[in-house]
Formats: C-alpha cells, structure tokens, sequence
C-alpha cells in the first residue's frame, strides 16, 4: 500500500504507459527479440546511473563519471593488451580501482574546497579524458585485439532463443551484473549507517554533522563508489561491443542524468530511490530506441531527450518546490 | 588592500588595486605577462610572430563572448550549460537561412541585405533560446543545471534536425567578412569583442539591470523583499546569456565558414573555467567584464605556447581543467585566509 | 542522589575579537529541574549554550559535571555526559522519516554500521508513547508542522538518553495550544528524572513553566533565583537595564485628519479573517500575537507578498491592491523583514547599495544609475539615521545589528514610504542601539507624518512605542488597547487568553 502512494509507482505507471502506447504505434515491440535488445541497452547506462544516483542523493552532481569509466576501460584494456593478458577477474578490479581512485579525487576537492560539484566535476572530467587521450593513446582496441576473456564474457547470455529462421538471439547474462549492483545498492543505501548518511547529508549537511556522522567519510563513498561503478560499467562496455574507444560516451552524462531524474531523485539531495533509477533507465532507454519503431527520424533523439530531462525535472520541481519567499 | 595610505591619487590606478576583484585582475595581468615573457623566451620566433598574434585575434573572441555569456548567467547564481548549443544553432539558422534564399544561385552571391537578416535571426534565435532559458528556470523554478542540461540537448537535437547530421558550409562573403576580415588592420571579431566588453561592463558597473543582476545573486529573497522583479531580471538575464552566445555562433560559423551540431564541444568547460578564474563567483553576486577578459588572454596566451611546444590537444584539455580545479583551491584558500 | 549539581559552570568567559560575548559567567544546573534563561538578544545566551553543548571552548572558567571537574568539552563528549539541544531550526532531516529522524543519533551514537528498522520502529513509538504524543512514523518531516517537528527533535534528545535537555527558544514557532502541550511534556521529562533549561525572552513563559531563572545582560549574569523571587518587573529590568513604562509614544493628535491605510473585510488565504483597519498619519501601531496568529501573513499581503488576499484596500482613501512588491513600494508601502540577514540584506554588497535598491528608479530612470545622485542621497540617509560606519561604501555585513537595520529602515526613507511595516523591528539589537532605533522610529512619525504597523514579540517594545496594538490570535484581531489601557501585563492578559487546551 505504501507503495502505491511513492513516486515510484508513478514512475512505474509511466512507463506501462509508454509500452503500451509505443505496442499500439508498432506492436514489434512486443516481439521477444526487440525486449531482450532493450535491456541489454540498460545494462551500462544503469550502472552509470547508480552511481550518478548516490551523488544526486547527496546533493551533488556529477558529470566525469564518463571520463572516469573512458579510463578504466582503456587503460585496463591497453595494459592487457601489452601484457597479453587474458583474464577476467584482475582486468575488472583494475578498472574498479582507477575508477574509485578517481572517485577520491573528486571527494576530496569537493569536501575540502567547498566547491560547487559541478564545476569541481567538469575539471576533473577534461583532466582525466585529456590525460587518458593525451598521454595513453587515441586509437581504438578492436576486436582482433581485444582479450578473448573479455568478448567472451561479454557474449555469456541467460537464454537463448530460437527465431523462426533458425538464427537465435539472447538476453545477455549481464543484466544480471545490473541487476545485481542495483539491489546492492539498494540494500546499502536503506539497510547500512553509510547509506543512510548519504541521505542525511544529502537532505541537511549541518543537521548530519550534529548528529554526528563524518560527513568527509560520506562524500568519500558517494565519489568514490560512483567512481568505482563508473570504472566497471565501462569495463563492461568494451567486453559487451568488444571494442575499446578512448573516445567513447561522449555526451552521455546527459542520457544518465535525465534517467536519474526521470527516476524520481532530487538535485537538492536527500530524495531518489533505486528502484525509481532503474525504471528511470529503462523508460530512457526504451524510448529512445522506441523512435525508429515509431517511425520517427532518429535525429530527434537528442530532443526527445532533452525534452525528457525538461519534463522530468519540471514535475520534480512542482512536487518539492521550496518556495524562495 | 592597505591602499589608505597610498599616495597614488590617479583614480584608474586605485581602483585597480583596491577591493578583492581588482586583486583577482591585477594578478591575471601578472599572469598575462609572466606568459607572454616566458613564451617569448622559450619560442621566440614563432610565439613574438604577427601571424600568432593575429590568429589568436581571430579565435579568441568567440570563446571570449562565450565567457562572458556565462559570467552573465552565473551573476544570479545561475549557470548557462546550453551556450555551445545556442551558439550552433544561431549559426545553422543563418547557414539554412542563406541557403533557402540563394536556392539555386549558390550563397557566395547573397549581398548585404540577406547577410544582415542572416545576423538577425541569428541573434533572435539566440535570445529565444535564453527566453525558453529564462521560463524554464524562473517560472517553473527549474534549477538552471538541469534546465539548461536540458534545453542544451534540444538546441542540439534541432541543429541536427535542421543539417540532417554534417556541417552546413559555404556562406555569404559577407558572412564570412565578419569572422575573417579586418577593419583598420584590426580583426573584426576583435573589434566586436571589444565593443561587447565595453558595453558589457558598463551594463554591469554603471546601470541598473547590472546592479539588480548582482543584488539578486548577493541575495535572492532579500532581493524580492526590496522589490526587484527577480523573474524578470532573470528572463533578461538568460536572453542576454542566449543573445551573446548567438553572437559566438555568428563568428565561429563565419571564421570556420561552416556550421555544424558539434562544433566547440570544447568551449563549454572553457567558459566556465575563464568566467571562474576572471573572478566570478559560481554562487552568483559577483562577476566584471575585465576580469573575464584577462583570464581570456591569459588563457589564450598559454595554450597557444603549447602548443607551440607541440603539447597534444588532448594534454592542452588536461591542463585548462587543472587549471580550473587550481583556480579553485585557489579561491578556497583566499576565502579561508580572510575569515 | 548526591548534592551535586548536574552541571556547573565556574568564571566562565568567552572572546569574540573585542567582543566579551561572556564575561566571568558561573552558572548551576541542577538534575531534574526546569532553569530558565533569559536575556535579549546578544545577551550571551546562545554563546553559553554553545560552551555547555561543546560547541564553544571558553578562554577562562570550569566545567563540572556531576561535580567531576572535566577539561574543555567538545560536543561528543558534551552529548556522553548527556546533554542534548534542540535548537531553533531542530537540525532535522526534511526528507527523512520521522521513525529515521527520532533514530539516527542513536544509532550513530552506538557505533553501528547498519539499521536495524523493526528496532528503530519499536524504539520511536516508544519514545513517542512517554512523551503521550502520536505521529505518523513514516511521514516525512517536511510535512510536519513545526510544532511537530519539535516533538521529533524531543523524542530524539530523549532517546540519547538526555539527562539535560537545552532548549532554544521553543516556542517561537507555537501556537498557544502547543506552547501548553511543551509545557506537559517537558514536567512529564521532569518526572522522568530529565532536566530542561529554557532558553527564552518571553516573560509569560518563564514565569509559567519553570523553577529558577538566571538573567542575562552583556554577556553578565545579572541576577539569578527561584522563580517565586521574580515578577514580570523585575525580570524586564534585569533584561533591559532599564524600567518598565519608560517612556512612552503620545497618541497623536488625529483631528481632521485622514486615513492613511485602512482594510476592510481582508483575508489572507486561511492565515487571517476578516481584518479591519486603520492606520492614521504619525500613528505607531502595535501588532501582537503569538507566531502563527496570522501577523506576518497580514503584512505580506499588504507588501504584495502573496497572491492570496481578498477584500479592500486603501492608501490614502485610494484603494490599492498591490500583486507584487513593485506595486506596494510604488503606493507607498514598506516593509522591514524579521529576519534581516535572510531576507533584507545584501551583506557583501556596500551600504550604498543597501541603501538605494529600492528606490532604484529614482536614480535609474532609464538604464543608467546616477552615482552622483545615488551617493548623495545615501549620505544624506546615513546622517538622518545616524549610521556609524566609516563610509557608504563598506559593506553592511561589517556593520553591527544596529546599525544594519538603520540602514534597512533608511532604504524605505528613501523611496518616500507613507506606511511603514516592522516587522520584529529590535530583534538582534543591542540594547543601546534598540532605545536609538526606538527614538528614530517615533521621530520619523512625528515628522514625516509616516503610519507605522509594528509587529513584535518584545511586550515592553510595544508598551512603550505604540500608541494602540492590535492583539491578534488565529487570524483575527480579538482586542485592541490603547491609552492608559495599553500595558504589558493587559497586553500578556488578551495573548493567554486563548493558550489553553491541548492542539489535536
């Protein structure tokens, strides 16, 4: 019953909305194959977007996470590369690590300067992209080079389906990752001091240090934990496309963003669920690979995004709206 | 700021160093010097050359006009991340423009009446996309991060609508004449650089809206309780923020002689770095033309040393964000030292 | 029990720069009693709370507790020795659930890692229960009223296992009925063993709930007792320094003149009823009432604050309905806000700047602002206001509290105001800087035939400047006094009138 009454349920109404209006404009929506394609296009904006979820709820935003997961991704892979090294399990923890390492870069100017996030992460977002391009390397890893490990966890499906032609398709197994981070996350985030903390700061930072919580020691997980996811997502991307461009997600801060608010957080912190993010990164996700099926030129992407993240933040505005007088 | 006892009596010269913004200047044209010497002593022939200082003539201003543009924004505690965007799709209005009333004659022949339509509703784009700005962030109380986030992508998402995806090219020789030719031996866009600073900062210091534009970042609630139309002030505000990085977009596209959805990704950061370090304050209240202007040049200067060192691109990137985050730290460590 | 007292306090002093905020401070606080403190603002009230709560190191002086001396506190173990405070903003988590909020300390307080719900529960309606209160333990806080908001600041303060529990001025946010529902709760506390230091400057309060009182000028404690030793004239003088009834405004001679603001039939949203006014030339008219009443509602709507107000206005026999500030300063109305460093002032910003936002216009007819002009004009409102600084060009955030709400009322001189509103117009003030604000204040209405609407919280304020006040409760204007029918202890008399009982 609780739940009926939270954003999240709006949230969710929305989107049974949207499927089945997208179903009535073009009922291949529906079809098994187009579904699975849909959440594996969920997979790397989701984990960007948890981690851009935790910043949000502690008031902040971040906008270097895609730098961030550029350089866990390429330098992991180029180092593989070099070794030849073709394992699994190494690779992702260093990518976890440049990820989250960068991650407490931002923390610390943040909480020690005082500075707006957002100028604070536009810094070290140009930083680390013209560090990683600049002194690493601009040419793509393709896939006669990429580490066989890699593509071939990027291959592992859950099922796998048969087509009338014969052909099969699959729902990659790494929606499961996905879906795994996020009810971590969610577990952190209501179940844990630390998580609550984020909250705390995020709705009042005076009243969190009263009540005594390190607010320092806040601000580091937030970072350095969407740090860490930003690293691994982009691990995750390379292994799914099997390529490693140092110049990829460009612009994409603006995609995750707009699923986080879309899911129902807050730029003034202290608001956002996961489960809101979630279906915030799917509606996203689905309409903008919805226009084609709609018969709509995909050069309108961009505005139906924008649109999107206007709309989205509107009606967040009307529902806290702190009226200055 | 002990200038009590100075004997200077010339005003200029005492307004320059008293008050933290006078600080902040006379440092940057330290900086500015220090650059140019250090440049100088390193590359000499090719840094003190006419041609060096010529293009960077013809390239600082639109990235200068952006900066200002976001200064702008920021007086009121606000921020304009649709700038670059607002900037393309001015100049891809008036390249479409161009392009439907050549037909089929070609553009090159369109004289100065079409050219002079074309500035218009350049600048009438810019300002309504400032207006959509200004609606956004003081009617439906948008904060201006998001909304401009958001708007940023649409103006975008329409240049691409309008090119269909690759660069509009081949404008007007008049178009052009205003990115590439020169008046008096003086780049034009310099020339227009400078008369927008001037009129700028006397906007700024000497009237007004300039005044209310800076009472309203000081304080936003006392500022209503005093009577100032904050809603309005802020409409004006983002149409003077659209209008300036419109003007950006007529001279990139007119230098470039071409238009195109992406072009200037880069500026974005750039402006923010050179309106912060020319002694804006992100939080609104405080802002000056001159400042702004200095930290262009000083900027300009360096990176164009780079890369005359033949320092990448991508290194010249990392350096303008550490720059930023040292700007930072900078203005946290002052602000420390005076409490 | 032994004899010692809970918490002692020896030679206490505090520096501020030059300021002595306290100066050879000794205080007592016994175990399970209500100690009220009073004093004016800047009396060194909040600074001896910050001392006690560790907030505040002093530079001289002795903490005991339990008659265990202790070295300088810091604020965990000042909350270890169980001291907790509630302060005027609460410091809660808006959007939090009041189950999160009455909990987190606790839990943060045992050191643990993870948030066990169904105990946090448990222990949040149990709090509740002693404190015979029911909330909805999953609404956020920022739905609450403040009155409920304060009952999640007490109920956590107990649950740190509070055996001092300070309270800021608490009830400047109640209504009558919630101010009663504190004063049980806080005897229920007593009962329980917990003691309360009331930290107020509102007389009826002090006299009703507690036990002993110490007084506070200057940073100096000035007299301390039981309360049975006190009456209202007495605590004032220890207050003020000065008598009861000194000096008072002369009702104006009003013949033959006409209204200068009347309003009749006015309603402010469900804030204020039916209200009907008139306001004379060279007239000082007191607005009181308890917060909520419906005062500050009424002068923003007057101001062209809110969207939300019916009926009719007029200045000067001109009917006015003003929609926006603009409107209300262009027929002739000003108002000096209660919170002057949030809502009035440009701190950063100089004097001159202060000085003329309002009546921009004059100085900017088109676009460009006259600086000569402008200057001109604030030096000349500097010296009528009697403004010590060494220019207009300083910024007022320099300035002291006095001197920044002459600067305040001096914009309002300068865009030629015929209905001056003050709201709280001495709050922040030092004593010697209020009787000089006070002198301006009547000044100004005998000379410039100005109408003032003074809304106060300070009784002896209103006394003593105004020549009628309004008491208003629950929206309406229930009494009005004037004459010799115009003393505190009738104004205190028609504001209690209406306290009893408990708020649904």
């Amino acid at each position: 019953m609780k739940f009926m009454r939270s954003s999240d349920a709006i949230i969710l109404a929305i989107l049974v909305v949207a499927m089945v209006f997208i179903g009535l404009v073009n009922p291949a929506f529906w079809q098994m194959s187009n579904l699975f394609s849909l959440l594996k296009e969920n997979v790397v904006i989701g984990i960007m977007a948890l981690g851009v979820l935790l910043v949000m709820i502690s008031g902040g935003i971040d906008v270097s996470f895609t730098a961030f997961a550029v350089a866990g991704m390429y330098l992991t892979v180029r180092v593989m590369v070099a070794l030849d090294y073709n394992g699994l399990v190494l690779p992702f923890m260093s990518a976890i690590l440049i990820g989250g390492l960068l991650g407490l870069m931002n923390a610390g100017i943040i909480h020690r300067f005082k500075m707006i996030p957002l100028i604070v992460t536009l810094g070290t977002a140009s930083v680390v992209r013209g560090l990683v391009l600049g002194l690493v390397g601009t040419s793509n890893v393709n896939i006669n080079k990429m580490p066989d490990a890699l593509v071939a966890f990027g291959k592992a499906d859950l099922v796998t389906l048969e087509r009338a032609n014969g052909s099969t398709y699959g729902l990659t197994a790494m929606i499961a990752i996905y879906l795994g981070l996020a009810l971590a996350l969610h577990l952190v985030l209501k179940y844990t001091m630390i998580g609550r903390s984020v909250y705390a700061y995020g709705a009042d930072p005076e009243a969190a240090k009263r009540v005594g919580f390190s607010t320092g020691r806040t601000m580091m997980f937030v970072y350095v934990t969407a740090g860490a996811l930003a690293g691994f997502s982009g691990l995750l991307h390379s292994s799914m496309i099997w390529l490693a461009n140092p110049r990829d997600f460009v612009g994409l801060e603006l995609d995750v963003i707009a699923a986080v608010v879309l899911g129902g957080a807050s730029i003034f912190g202290g608001r956002g669920t996961v489960l809101g993010t979630v279906l915030g990164v799917f509606i996203l996700v689905m309409i903008q690979n919805s226009l084609i099926l709609m018969g709509i030129d995909t050069t309108w992407q961009r505005i139906v995004v924008g649109a999107m993240l206007i709309a989205a933040v509107t009606v967040t505005a009307l529902r806290d709206r702190r009226a200055l007088v | 700021m002990n200038d009590t006892n100075s004997t200077v009596t010339r005003r200029g010269l005492r307004n320059l160093t008293r008050g933290e913004a006078a600080q902040t200047n006379l440092m940057l044209a330290v900086v500015c010097v220090v650059v140019l010497v250090a440049m100088a002593m390193l590359r000499p022939s090719m840094f003190l050359s006419s041609y060096n200082f010529e293009s960077m003539a013809f390239f600082m201003p639109e990235l200068g006009i952006l900066s200002i543009a976001m200064m702008i924004a920021m007086l009121t505690g606000g921020i304009d991340l649709s700038i670059v965007g607002v900037a393309n799709l001015a100049g891809i209005t008036a390249g479409t423009l161009f392009a439907t009333m050549a037909g089929d004659g070609g553009t090159g022949a369109l004289g100065l009446g079409p050219v002079t339509l074309g500035v218009v509703a350049a600048l009438l784009v810019g300002m309504a996309a400032g207006l959509l700005n200004g609606f956004l962030i003081s009617v439906l109380k948008i904060t201006p991060i998001l909304a401009t986030l958001g708007t940023g992508q649409v103006f975008i998402g329409l240049c691409l609508v309008l090119t269909g995806g690759p660069a509009i090219v081949g404008f007007p020789s008049g178009w052009n004449a205003i990115g590439n030719g020169k008046l008096l031996g003086i780049p034009v866009p310099l020339i227009i650089f400078a008369l927008i600073c001037i009129a700028l900062s006397v906007l700024l210091a000497r009237t007004s809206f300039g005044l209310r534009l800076k009472l309203i970042g000081t304080n936003p609630k006392a500022a209503v309780y005093a009577g100032i139309k904050r809603g309005e002030m802020i409409f004006y505000s983002y149409m003077l923020t659209g209008g300036l990085a419109a003007m950006a977009g007529i001279l990139l596209s007119a230098r470039t002689n071409a238009a195109k959805s992406d072009y200037g990704a880069s500026y974005l950061l750039q402006a923010v770095l050179i309106a912060v370090l020319g002694g804006t304050n992100p939080a609104g209240g405080r802002g000056n033309v001159l400042g702004v202007a200095l930290a262009l040049i000083s900027l300009t200067l360096l990176s164009s040393g780079f890369q005359m060192m033949r320092v990448s691109n991508h290194l010249i990137d990392f350096i303008w964000g550490g720059v930023l985050i040292a700007v930072i730290a900078l203005n946290s460590w002052r602000s420390w030292k005076r409490t | 029990m032994t004899s010692a007292p809970l918490i002692e306090l020896r030679n206490i002093s505090k520096r501020f720069g030059g300021v002595r905020a306290l100066d050879d401070v000794s205080l007592s606080l016994d175990g399970a009693r209500i100690h009220c403190l009073a004093g004016e603002n800047g009396s060194g009230k909040s600074t001896l709370i910050k001392v006690i709560s560790g907030v505040y190191q002093p530079d001289e002086g002795e903490i005991y507790i339990d008659g265990q001396k202790v070295g300088p506190l810091d604020p965990v173990t000042s909350i270890a020795h169980g001291v907790q405070v509630i302060y005027q903003d609460f410091s809660l988590f808006p959007t939090l659930s009041v189950v999160e909020n009455i909990t987190l300390n606790t839990f943060v307080r045992e050191g643990r890692t993870r948030i066990n719900w169904t105990r946090a529960r448990e222990m949040a309606r149990e709090v509740l229960q002693r404190l015979d209160v029911t909330l909805d333990l999953d609404a956020t806080v920022e739905t609450l009223p403040a009155a409920g908001r304060q009952i999640v600041a007490i109920a956590r303060a107990m649950l740190a296992d509070a055996r001092l529990i300070i309270m800021d001025e608490p009830t400047t946010t109640l209504t009558g009925r919630e101010v009663a529902r504190l004063f049980r709760i806080v005897r229920d506390l007593q009962a329980d063993g917990i003691a309360t230091l009331f930290v107020s400057h509102k007389m009826r309060e002090m006299l009703e709930i507690s036990e002993r009182l110490t007084v506070f000028r200057n940073g100096k404690k000035v007299t301390e007792g039981p309360i049975a030793e006190f009456d209202e004239r007495a605590i004032t003088r220890a207050m003020t320094g000065r008598d009861l009834h000194q000096g008072r405004f002369a009702a104006p001679d009003l013949a033959g003149r006409k209204p200068r603001l009347e309003l009749r039939d006015v309603t402010v949203g469900h804030q204020a009823h039916d209200i009907n006014l008139t306001l004379m030339p060279g007239e000082i008219v007191g607005l009181s009432g308890l917060i909520g009443a419906g005062r500050k509602a009424l002068a923003q709507a007057v101001f062209g604050l809110r969207g939300d107000m019916s009926g009719e206005m007029r200045i000067d026999g001109v009917p006015v309905a003003p929609k926006s500030v603009p409107e209300a300063i262009a027929a002739g109305i000003a108002y000096v806000p209660e919170d002057r460093l949030s809502e009035g002032l440009f701190l950063t910003r100089s004097i001159r700047d202060n000085a003329i936002v309002s009546s921009m216009r004059r100085f900017a007819p088109r676009l460009w602002l006259d600086g000569e002009k402008a200057a001109a004009e604030t030096r000349k409102m500097f010296g009528e206001m009697a403004i010590s600084a060494p220019g207009i060009d300083v910024p007022v955030g320099t300035l002291s509290g006095g001197n920044a709400q002459r600067v305040m009322i001096g914009r309002w001189l300068m865009t030629h105001a015929r209905v001056l509103i003050l709201n709280g117009p001495t709050v922040g003030v030092d004593v010697g800087s209020k009787e000089q604000i006070h002198g301006i204040i009547q000044e100004l209405t005998r000379t410039s035939d100005l109408a003032v609407l003074m809304i106060s919280d300070d009784l002896p304020e209103l006394a003593a400047n105004c020549n009628r006040v309004l008491c208003m409760t629950e929206g309406r204007i229930m009494a009005e006094l004037s004459g010799h029918t115009l003393t505190e202890e009738a104004l205190d008399a028609a504001l209690s009138r209406t306290t009893q009982g408990e708020p649904a």
